[in-house]
């Protein structure tokens, strides 16, 4: 098998993309704490609403800046709905679904989750511009779909 | 590399053999293509439908008839074209060139392929009805606990069966022939059509196990499901499924691409090793669909970051094979400096501009699915537009505009017809306008998804949201490439069936390219099968083993099914 040069110095171009890549996704994942929502906590999915912290959804101040938002996502809405913050503040999402699978996504943010029965998904971020952002469901959940959404205020 | 045993040339045939090269594809097995093909070209113009159905819906220009749900007709677009247009096509295609390169198909196994067309069409009709009785509204993904009618998964598995007695037939056929030409390489074509098969076979089985699963809660035998498992199984299917198609796609630029204008395969051996490359490499991409799902950890994810990427290294090999055999073949003609090439390449012929224009477009849509598998870049596009857009590239381009390039070809071969300068020309034609409505349509899904527009979503504006008003103008161009692309559907499907049954009479060869003269003879150890599927099982096993483990021995309680529609 006989490779040409030319052949060669592209393919040594493929392997390092393959690489660099690696090394900045894992970078970020693990030195910066970027890596993507990876909730690995239980619940039974058929008894949200006796378990806690779900049996009590809203938004509770957490720290100075810091605000957790325990959320249920349920056929089509988010609970708590309209969401009020501070600028500059960090807010970490705790999430489960009701029924279906949902998506819980914020839209000019990276914010983007997929929120699944009987796990607890959680991301956070931190809100330093005011204004009004769009929240919704990226996950097909049936036939109101199109309605699931709600707004974070940041004030 | 690896220890070479044993090197031989592939074109060693008999006499006989090239006889039957020359006679091209058996009769009996032509008709098997010839209605495969039929039904994936009908599926194609429904798919088309429907999809401009969305396509103008989502821009706010169409509101469906209270009788027609958008998520029925989403569910019927996916089903129709990523499963059934793409797997009878390549199906259809692969018997023709196995029926064309082994000297025929065996009667058992053209029966059997017949007796898995009915399996199939048995599956659809299963399908179909539950999804246009408003049963089944849950994609071609039916991600539970959204269950749908039980009979719509029972119609999947038969789909699977008749799947599984393709492949079948496709080993049986082979190995026949291996044990008739012991030492030698099989053709070209038919050795990429193991690979499909392979993948075909072994691709499916975390989904067979999947709705086998499903189908007891679906008659309510069991109360509640495990949803992740369901979703990874999913997955391990839906991703190698896509590339399944790219996979025959790029058969079709390797070995009558050459031919056709008036070159040489550009390197044996190494088309075989992308073969094995696909195969081996392919099944663990799926996790790419679940970067950010719950109940999967950050390491493994990571891990699944390398294994999505490496799939890449073949397409790169391809890349390079492709541009070389141009190169080398306009300078043959005559070409001079660095780009003449690209002059005398026959622009003109439907036959070479298909799957060009196919090969292009596969620049930005794999750098695109590049960009999008490393994680935290995933999290940005997840579920919006933006894939919708990627996917309409890789397959709504580069995999069908190379399947009708094969069309031009094809379809006269088997139906004993030529492809007249009149039909060529309009094939030109719908080359372009196809093209020109994925460019609009793919490029406005791209941008709006960037801005955050959710995918599998019908029109709305969120209650007059600010934001969501801004997405507007794309959505637009969005339909008009929807137009476009029907013109271009409907074209299609005109020539299909106008070769089918109207062009005029004679002959066309089946383009399967020759090695150049003197050409390296290929490694006898790309014929060890055995040791492929080892590896590629070795390395699903690494990938899977351990989450799937997890999210059974370690599951959440289960979820009760929904019916949201
Ligand atoms: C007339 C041509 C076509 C038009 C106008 C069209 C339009 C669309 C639109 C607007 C969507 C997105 C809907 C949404 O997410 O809300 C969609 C989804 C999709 N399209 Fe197409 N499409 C066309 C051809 C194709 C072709 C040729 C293929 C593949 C071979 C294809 C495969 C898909 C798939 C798999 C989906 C995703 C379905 C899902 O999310 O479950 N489309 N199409
Ligand atoms: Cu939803
Ligand atoms: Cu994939």
């Amino acid at each position: 098998m006989k490779i040409h040069r030319a052949e060669e110095i592209w393919l040594i171009i493929g392997i390092a993309i393959i690489v660099i890549s690696m090394a900045i996704t894992g970078y970020q994942a693990f030195a910066l704490g970027m890596a993507p929502p990876s909730g690995m906590e239980h619940i039974d999915p058929q008894k949200v609403d006796d378990t806690a912290p779900f049996n009590n959804p809203g938004v509770f101040q957490t720290g100075e800046n810091e605000y957790e938002v325990v959320m249920t996502l349920q056929i089509f809405s988010f609970t708590p709905n309209k969401i009020e913050i501070p600028a500059g503040s960090e807010v970490t999402f705790t999430m489960t679904s009701k029924d279906v699978v949902h998506g819980f996504q914020v839209a000019g943010t990276n914010i983007n989750a997929m929120v699944v029965p009987g796990y607890v998904q959680t991301i956070t971020q931190k809100f330093d511009e005011l204004g009004e952002y769009l929240v919704l469901c990226n996950e097909y959940c049936g036939a109101g779909h199109q309605l699931m959404a709600t707004t974070i205020i940041v004030k | 590399m690896a220890t070479i045993t044993k090197e031989t040339v592939p074109s060693q045939s008999t006499v006989k053999e090239k006889i039957h090269g020359m006679l091209g594809v058996n009769r009996q097995d032509a008709k098997l293509s010839l209605v495969l093909i039929s039904i994936a070209f009908i599926a194609f113009l429904l798919g088309g439908i429907l999809g401009l159905v969305q396509g103008l819906n989502r821009a706010g220009l169409f509101e469906l008839p209270s009788w027609l749900n958008y998520y029925q007709v989403l569910t019927g677009h996916g089903v129709l074209l990523v499963l059934v247009f793409s797997t009878t096509f390549t199906i259809g295609y692969f018997y023709a060139a196995f029926s064309h390169t082994l000297g025929g198909l065996l009667p058992k196994v053209r029966k059997m392929g017949w007796a898995g067309l009915g399996l199939m069409v048995i599956g659809v009709v299963f399908v179909a009805t539950t999804i246009i009785m408003g049963d089944a509204s849950v994609m071609y993904t039916f991600y539970p606990p959204m269950q749908a009618s039980p009979w719509f998964y029972v119609g999947l598995v038969f789909l699977v069966l008749g799947i599984w007695l393709y492949a079948f037939g496709a080993f049986i056929n082979v190995a026949h022939w291996r044990k008739n030409h012991r030492g030698e390489h099989l053709p070209l074509l038919a050795y990429f059509g193991v690979g499909v098969f392979v993948l075909l076979f072994i691709g499916s089985f975390g989904v067979t196990a999947e709705v086998l699963y499903i189908i007891p809660w679906a008659f309510g035998w069991i109360d509640t499901i495990n949803v992740m498992l369901t979703r990874t199984l999913f997955w391990s299917f839906g991703h190698t499924l896509v590339n399944i198609w790219y996979l025959a796609a790029v058969s079709s630029w390797y070995v009558a691409i050459p031919k056709l204008i008036g070159g040489k395969v550009f390197n044996d051996s190494l088309a075989r090793l992308v073969v094995i490359l696909s195969v081996v490499l392919n099944i663990t991409g799926g996790f790419h669909h679940q970067i950010i799902d719950p109940g999967i950890n950050e390491g493994i994810k990571f891990m699944h970051v390398f294994m999505s990427l490496s799939i890449g290294f073949p397409s790169m090999m391809t890349a390079f094979a492709m541009f070389a055999t141009f190169e080398r073949t306009g300078r043959k003609k005559g070409a001079k400096g660095l780009l003449g090439w690209v002059k005398v390449l026959p622009w003109g012929d439907v036959r070479f501009l298909a799957p060009m224009i196919a090969m292009i477009s596969f620049i930005p849509a794999g750098a695109g699915g590049i960009a999008q598998t490393n994680n935290q870049l995933d999290q940005v596009v997840h579920n919006t537009m933006w894939i919708v857009g990627h996917f309409h590239l890789t397959l709504g381009v580069s995999v069908v505009v190379s399947f009708c390039g094969i069309v031009y070809w094809l379809v006269p071969h088997l139906s004993k017809r030529v492809l007249t300068p009149k039909m060529n020309k309009l094939g030109v034609i719908q080359t372009l306008i196809w093209t020109l409505g994925m460019i609009f349509m793919a490029g406005s899904m791209h941008i709006v998804g960037l801005a955050g527009s959710p995918r599998r979503t019908s029109y709305t504006t969120y209650g007059d949201n600010a934001t969501a008003l801004g997405w507007d103008p794309y959505l637009f161009f969005l339909a008009i490439g929807g137009t476009l692309l029907i013109i271009g559907c409907v074209l299609m499907f005109y020539i299909v069936f106008h070769l089918m049954f109207k062009a005029p009479k004679g002959e066309t060869a089946f383009p399967i390219a020759e090695q150049e003269e003197g050409a390296h003879a290929t490694p006898y150890w790309t014929e060890r099968w055995t040791v492929w599927i080892i590896l590629m099982l070795a390395i699903v096993a690494m990938a899977y083993v351990i989450p799937l483990v997890d999210m059974i021995f370690n599951a959440p309680p289960g979820s009760p099914p929904f019916r949201t529609w």
